[in-house]
């Protein structure tokens, strides 16, 4: 998603002046091209991230969209104030760029994982966040939402994704669906939704038939979407690649109470501390019964039950 | 500009400080008058705004938020708050808090969580360079605000980047809201930071409107640095009860005292 990221924000740039790109001394084979071709648009900042969104906020003011550049704890939880009284209390287009979903950043540990950025940022009045599921989803986002008036926070995956079935589709406020099974619906956000599809699929080899609602606008929530695909579902699933607090779990957990849905939810994510061992991104995922394997027998388990 | 209509414009600040924290009983008294010099040499000589917003305006960030009053008496004193709006000082659905906020005209960053503002200047001061304008950017900071960290990183980006468009005033009254600096987090030696950090520094008194308009121009000269002006200032400046007096952060006045203060900035 890292070039597909960069490639869109080359085409945008070179459309519009006033883009541009500030990192906090990350992104090694990704920024360059934006170096040479925008060297009066491109910045690294240095590893100051509270300064990296300062600044932001002060370029904004004066009619610049910058995109602010790290991995995601970084450029997020360690300038969370900044992003608060900076771009979102000046309600000012800077553009907040976190590179690792989840624990993408696998033998790099804690410090470089990405479990509670959602749950932090969607505290925030005026502020969009958008997780893309796949590289053209990602593509069509940025595209798509690079000239709104206010702060946007794109949680953009370390990995190639490709999610066929998605189509590259993305819509402010709205998600996206795959499949029309009634037996089960999984509410998924981010690249973990290949996980929810290879999860589908082997359902569906056992006769059961689900919907995914991947919901890459995290805020604007899409209400509506949502709501919709709960109506007569006995049991909903959410899946996301962050703690289970805060994210589209309680996402989902919020529009069911809030409409007095009949449904039952069970959240699929990551439900302790994570700091006991180090691994691969998707041996920590199928250790925390995130795999699609592990999540099709869990979900079979829990509809068994019901 | 002469002067003594410069020093009459602080005699203006000082006196709405002191009306407006008396009806709304609000403290951060002693912090508004320690400035009160800086911000009405910036304001009646310095700062070259034809209008709040008007792009090419240099920018002003109060990055000391808790100065607001100051800064509220001095757009009301240039006409771009009406005296009916600085009298709701204090009180409720008002755009007038105890920190700036951004919808009140004149005010470019809301500020209030210290440390801030200079990094909103620094992004301020960039944009102006890379959009090849002639606007200045002067950001007012505490001393007990270079307590914060990022004001350090605000300062390394805009010495690398030679952003001597800004100008950066310390109001070095030696105090904070538990303690005086030297006790609390010693700053000491303060203008060899700055040095250090590749800044333009000067030294100077903060009550000398003349000194503080001069000492601007003079800077104009440097343009490899950005310019650190230690001011040199008193806290509670021009009320003897309050001057150096750590009470008068946050203490509110009597009316006794209310017109002591009013008599003494008088003279």
């Amino acid at each position: 998603m890292r070039n597909a990221f960069i490639q869109s924000l080359l085409k945008i740039a070179s459309q519009d002046g006033r883009v541009m790109l500030i990192t906090g001394d990350l992104g090694y084979l990704v920024v360059e091209e934006f170096m040479e071709k925008f060297p009066d648009r491109f910045l690294n900042a240095g590893v100051a991230e509270q300064n990296l969104l300062g600044l932001a906020t002060g370029l904004a003011e004066a009619g610049f969209i910058p995109f602010v550049y790290s991995i995601t704890p970084f450029i997020t939880l360690r300038p969370f104030e900044f992003i608060r009284n900076g771009p979102v209390y000046h309600n000012l287009p800077v553009r907040i760029v976190g590179i690792g979903q989840g624990v993408e950043y696998g033998m790099n540990g804690l410090s470089h994982y990405a479990l509670e950025d959602i749950g932090v940022l969607r505290t925030q009045p005026g502020l969009t966040i958008i997780a893309p599921a796949d590289d053209a989803q990602a593509k069509n986002a940025i595209e798509q939402t690079y000239h709104h008036p206010g702060p946007i926070y794109f949680r953009l995956s370390k990995e190639k994704t490709t999610i066929p079935e998605l189509l590259g589709n993305f819509t402010l406020g709205e998600a996206q669906q795959i499949g029309n099974g009634r037996d089960f619906v999984i509410v998924s956000t981010g690249a973990i939704t290949t996980e929810a599809v290879k999860a589908a699929q082997t359902l569906s080899d056992w006769g059961i038939n689900g919907t995914i609602l991947v919901v890459a606008s995290l805020a604007p929530a899409p209400e509506k979407n949502i709501v919709n695909v709960l109506a007569g579902v006995n049991h909903v699933f959410t899946l996301e690649a962050h703690y289970i607090t805060g994210g589209v779990g309680s996402l989902v957990a919020e529009i069911i109470a809030e409409n007095g849905l009949p449904v039952r939810l069970t959240r699929f994510g990551f439900t302790h501390l994570l700091n006991k061992t180090v691994g691969s991104a998707a041996s920590i995922c199928a250790e925390n019964g995130l795999s699609g394997d592990k999540l099709a027998a869990r979900i079979q388990k829990v509809l068994q039950n019901a | 500009m002469e002067i003594n209509i410069i020093q009459n414009f602080s005699y203006n600040i000082r006196r709405i400080i002191l009306e407006r924290s008396y009806q709304a009983h609000v403290g951060h008294i002693g912090s508004a008058l320690s400035v009160a010099d800086i911000i009405a040499s910036l304001y009646a000589d310095v700062l070259n705004i034809d209008s709040p917003d008007d792009p090419s305006r240099d920018r002003f960030v109060l990055s000391k938020g808790h100065a607001a009053l100051a800064l509220y008496a001095a757009l009301c004193l240039k006409g771009w708050i009406s005296r009916e709006i600085l009298e709701t000082y204090g009180q409720d659905n008002t755009l007038l808090g105890v920190h700036p906020e951004r919808d009140l005209p004149g005010v470019d960053f809301g500020t209030g969580s210290l440390g801030m503002g200079m990094s909103y200047a620094t992004g301020a001061a960039l944009a102006a360079q890379l959009q090849k304008s002639e606007r200045r950017v002067f950001v007012l900071v505490s001393d007990a605000e270079c307590n914060e960290g990022i004001v350090w990183e605000a300062a390394m980006f805009a010495s690398h980047h030679k952003l001597s468009n800004m100008y950066m005033i310390i109001d070095l009254n030696s105090q904070q809201a538990l303690g005086y600096t030297k006790d609390v987090l010693d700053l000491t030696p303060l203008d060899q930071k700055w040095q250090a950090f590749g800044w333009d520094v000067h030294k100077i008194d903060g009550h000398n409107c003349g000194e503080i308009i001069s000492v601007i121009k003079d800077c104009r000269n440097n343009k490899k640095q950005p310019h650190a002006i230690i001011a040199n200032t008193k806290f509670g400046k021009g009320v003897s009860y309050m001057e150096n007096q750590i009470k008068w952060h946050y203490w509110p006045m009597s009316a006794v005292e209310f017109h002591q203060a009013m008599q003494e900035i008088e003279q």
